[in-house]
């Protein structure tokens, strides 16, 4: 460890405004990247289920 | 395609969407758990075990996040304009997705990299923002991204989206050289690369290890969130086939 205290490493030196921020935007990043294509592809599948019934009905 | 077989098998089979859609189906359970891994030992390791900068204090960890943000912003360029020319030469559907897909997370990273930059740059050089050579040729990184997004929107046919932005991404890839030799070419306020192929790094083991798992982290996040990507472009234009009807009605 690094850091004698939780109190410390929160702190990083006076600078963990900087570093949270970054690591924090890092995060927010990575989950907005894996959250939107899982979203779109629960909309996909249920756009195109619902046209498939539709289809089916018709036919 | 029969006709001239002097590429390798696999070279075919990338070509069908739905051996694609299988064989990301299967990686990407590896691929998360390799990210999970190494993300959350790199980011561990980086906060809390890698020494601090004699100069730059803890600020210094920001660059845990900053490096393999631009590198991968990077080579998620050079993917999308490979697999953009690709996609013209051959006309492979699937190379146009890749590169369709690669956009949004390229553009992600690359605003990831100038964001941490900022940050990183007010305790180290006091302004959170200069023009030079580095940070401007990143910024015109974004914009290329920004550019071919808009691009695929804007254009109604898949076929001739695709080939512009290929055209785009191919054309701007000028600009990846400049980024890499921005360091040397011009007197910058940014530091010289870290990894090089040819040296070894100038700052101890103990922060570049961390730094190294870090970055392959970044990869292996950048492989989970392309094949998610990939996978839905692939069912949204394969939707009149049958296998993809069956894969929706169950």
């Amino acid at each position: 460890m690094n850091f004698e205290s939780f109190a410390e490493f929160i702190d990083m030196g006076g600078h963990g405004l900087y570093v949270w921020l970054s690591y924090g935007i890092a995060l927010a990043v990575m989950v907005i990247n894996v959250v939107n294509p899982l979203m779109h592809k629960r909309q996909i599948f249920s756009e195109q289920a619902r046209r498939l019934r539709r289809e089916k009905q018709k036919s | 395609m029969a006709e001239n077989k002097w590429l390798p098998r696999w070279f075919y089979q990338l070509a069908s969407p739905r051996w694609c859609y299988d064989i990301t189906g299967k990686l990407l359970p590896i691929f998360v758990i390799l990210t999970l891994l190494t993300l959350v030992t790199g980011t561990v390791w980086a906060l809390a075990f890698a020494p601090a900068d004699y100069q730059q204090g803890n600020s210094f960890r920001i660059i845990y996040i900053h490096v393999p943000a631009s590198i991968l912003a990077q080579s998620c360029y050079m993917l999308m304009a490979l697999a953009g020319a690709i996609g013209l030469i051959w006309k492979m559907k699937v190379a146009d997705m890749v590169a369709k897909s690669c956009a949004p997370i390229g553009a992600s990273l690359a605003i990831l990299s100038l964001v941490t930059g900022a940050i990183w740059g007010k305790p180290t050089w006091g302004s959170w923002w200069v023009w030079d050579a580095r940070l401007t040729s990143m910024l015109i990184l974004l914009f290329l991204y920004l550019g071919v997004i808009a691009l695929n929107s804007a254009i109604e046919s898949e076929r001739t989206a695709a080939q512009s932005t290929a055209v785009l991404a191919l054309v701007g890839l000028v600009n990846i050289p400049i980024i890499k030799y921005s360091v040397d070419w011009w007197n910058t306020l940014h530091q010289p690369a870290t990894f090089t192929l040819t040296e070894r790094p100038a700052m101890p083991a103990e922060m570049w290890v961390p730094l190294l798992v870090m970055v392959i982290g970044f990869y292996c996040f950048f492989a989970v969130v392309m094949m998610l990507r990939l996978r839905n472009e692939i069912i949204q234009r394969e939707r009149r086939s049958r296998w993809v009807r069956t894969l929706i009605t169950g």
